[in-house]
């Protein structure tokens, strides 16, 4: 099937975010569904007393991955060579796409079966294979409904988030035959009944497939062991009957031992789905004579993750597991849901990567996110693996704001020398604030400033200001030598505390 | 220069000084569960598969209760077939059934390597008893016998025991629940691709 659907040419953040805003039936679905997971994830969390010294140990870990990367890619290269299976390495997208291509080419497959994978969607997997002539199916329910709408994914884990069961029946009753077993016609909109039809859509590829092609959340260093968590066993399915397994895996997905899931498969769940466990992770360590596939390829992919790995303060986001937490909390990201970030990586963890990874400075879409923030906290708050997702935002910030220096100078550079000349002068400040209380009447309604003309309006478009009130600090302080002269019959009364200081 | 050299060569470049902090392990490594086989029945019964408690005596009684009228049963080599009931026609996976054959049968039946009491987590290594991954995964219907010692209290714990069956190589399946999705509007349904029904025989020891 034709896949077209892409995150090229979504308009910047603030543009996508205000069409994403009117539109009330995504927000109501977000709300709903951020809100049911946020919930259930702060209940298993609690359950935990030693949920903090997991955190910081499941930091710890990912820490050491980054402090001992080249000796750990190493060591897992050659466990992975003993247990049979071939270790290949891919610099960037286009790299690891070729890779995959060869091996289903020299297997003679005009198909793959596929396990949801954030890696694969980020290098454009898909589109690749399809240009090669081969057709891929996804296989996790979401990714499947996103697949046949020809959409774009919107959350991490649950990425059809944005569609509601009606939508859902409608993609599988037009689209579902035009690739292989169609849904039935009186198929009801009913999520179980939906659940149902996907099952008997992908039961016949699954049996029938050659070559599947999956990621996966950990490989352990020491053994040579690949996990991946999961819940509707389409993993288990790609994972275990085809004859061929391709796995494409950040290289930052290293845990050093297998000791080290017992951190990670505690986090991860619950801080993903709010369970206790997931329904199923499956680990394999290469080959197993008789059991699943008999020839397994790991691609180790880099596509910027060792530039990512160079910048001091950026680096933490490499701790991150895709929990999507983040997400789910995030003020931002649950009014305006994830095709507004422009990217695979949607959401706060979304903010930080796509930007690390594409590189600052390289498109206004990815220069504006990390501004797509209100730098609330609540994601650092709940990261498993403490990522300060503000610190990093606010790192990027200057980063582009530094990539954007020299040449004329912008209206941000203008406005601030303009301040530092207001501010500079008590008496400058004061006209100005006489000024402004005059002004901005004219622009008040109900005690905020809506939108003023431009450039200012860059400001105010996303904002609302309070209005200024009528008389300023320093004018109430001269005309009352600071309270102590008693005024009769005041027009202004006393100032509002706080509100007159700026 | 060829991919690995390049990617080793940047990781170097990226210079990362260690934190120069040991990694704190002040997790809990055990859980002091009162009771953990009871908690362990409790949590898979969370996630809606069903758990017959039974005495070794009673096994094959729970196990027929447990497959529910289902006949064609795959059993994998190396099964206890004292703990099978009479009525049933019994699969074997030998020589190995094709993906098709396998969907054409009713249930299967397997052990168990461990079971983890606070995630209520059925643990399979695949060896002895339990057969190859996909036996447990075609099939609608999985009953699971475990026993009361394979119990263990939490995560930590697990990976410690099923340390030796990875070192050896063996692929693992780690089952809490049977199959599940909440990808439309996150409503949890069971059953996507995995068994659509999990049953659970736990086997007290003969002492207690």
């Amino acid at each position: 099937m034709t896949h077209t659907a892409t995150f090229l040419g979504i308009p910047p953040f603030p543009i996508a975010a205000k069409e994403a805003l009117a539109d009330s039936q995504l927000r109501g679905n977000m709300h709903l569904a951020t809100h049911t997971i946020r919930t259930k994830r702060a209940r298993v969390a609690a359950e935990l007393d030693d949920w903090e010294q997991l955190r910081v140990a499941g930091a710890a870990i990912k820490d050491d991955v980054m402090a001992n990367m080249g000796r750990y890619l190493e060591q897992l290269e050659e466990s992975l060579t003993a247990a049979g299976a071939t270790v290949h390495w891919a610099r960037d997208a286009a790299e690891a796409n070729q890779t995959v291509i060869d091996i289903a080419r020299r297997h003679a497959v005009d198909e793959v079966v596929k396990v949801k994978s954030m890696a694969t969607g980020e290098i454009g997997l898909n589109t690749a294979l399809e240009q090669a002539g081969i057709s891929v199916w996804e296989t996790d329910l979401a990714e499947l409904i996103v697949q046949l709408g020809d959409d774009l994914p919107s959350h991490i884990l649950v990425p059809a988030i944005h569609r509601n069961r009606s939508e859902v029946r409608e993609i599988f009753l037009r689209e579902m035959g035009k690739v292989g077993m169609p849904a039935e016609p009186n198929l009801s909109d009913e999520p179980a009944e939906l659940a149902g039809a996907a099952r008997l859509h992908l039961r016949e590829k699954f049996l029938r497939a050659k070559v599947a092609v999956s990621g996966a959340n950990f490989m352990v260093a020491e053994t040579g062991t690949l996990v991946v968590v999961e819940s509707e066993g389409n993993g288990r399915m790609c994972l275990t009957l085809p004859e061929v397994l391709i796995s494409v895996v950040g290289i930052e997905k290293i845990v050093p031992t297998w000791a080290g899931l017992e951190v990670f498969l505690q986090l991860l769940p619950r801080s993903a789905t709010g369970e206790r466990m997931n329904p199923y992770t499956s680990t394999w360590t290469g080959v197993t004579p008789g059991d699943g596939p008999q020839e397994v390829h790991v691609i180790l992919l880099d596509n910027a993750r060792t530039t990512v790995l160079a910048d001091e303060v950026g680096r933490q986001a490499l701790r991150c597991i895709r929990c999507s937490a983040c997400l789910n909390v995030c003020p931002v990201y649950e009014r305006v849901g994830g095709h507004a970030y422009g990217s695979i990586y949607p959401g706060p963890i979304g903010a930080i990567l796509t930007p690390m990874l594409k590189g600052v400075g390289t498109s206004t879409s990815t220069d504006a996110l990390p501004f797509a923030s209100s730098l609330c906290g609540a994601c650092y708050e709940v990261c498993p693996v403490r990522i300060n997702i503000p610190e990093v935002l606010v790192h990027l910030r200057e980063q582009v704001v530094d990539s954007h220096r020299g040449g004329v100078p912008g209206t941000l550079l203008t406005t601030m020398k303009g301040a530092s000349w207001l501010l500079g002068g008590g008496w400058r400040l004061g006209l100005l604030q006489k000024a402004a209380g005059l002004s901005t009447r004219v622009l008040w309604k109900q005690g905020v400033i809506g939108r003023m003309p431009r450039p200012l309006s860059r400001w105010t478009d996303a904002r609302d200001i309070p209005a200024p009130p009528k008389e300023s600090f320093r004018a109430w302080w001269a005309r009352t030598d600071g309270g102590r002269k008693k005024v009769v019959g005041s027009p202004h009364g006393t100032p509002r505390n706080g509100t007159d200081q700026k | 220069m060829n991919a690995r050299e390049e990617i080793l060569r940047r990781v170097k470049a990226a210079q990362v000084t260690p934190t120069g902090h040991p990694i704190r392990r002040d997790y809990a490594r055990t859980r002091d569960l009162p009771d953990p086989v009871g908690l362990f029945v409790e949590r898979v019964e969370d996630y809606e598969a069903t758990v017959i408690r039974t005495d070794p005596g009673g096994v094959a009684v729970a196990v027929a209760k447990s497959l529910a009228g289902a006949r064609r049963v795959v059993v994998p080599a190396g099964f206890n077939t004292s703990w099978l009931p009479e009525d049933i026609d019994v699969v074997r996976d030998e020589p190995p059934l094709s993906a098709a054959d396998l969907d054409q049968v009713e249930a299967v039946v397997t052990g168990a390597v461990v079971g983890v009491a606070v995630t209520g987590t059925i643990v399979l290594d695949h060896t002895e008893g339990q057969g190859r991954r996909a036996l447990t995964l075609v099939p609608d219907l999985h009953v699971c016998v475990i026993t009361a010692e394979q119990i263990v209290g939490d995560v930590p714990e697990a990976v410690q025991r099923l340390t030796p069956c990875v070192k050896r190589g063996r692929p693992l399946t780690w089952i809490s629940g049977p199959s599940a999705t909440v990808d439309i509007e996150l409503i949890r349904v069971h059953g996507v691709h995995g068994p659509r029904t999990l049953r659970v025989v736990l086997v007290d020891s003969p002492t207690s």
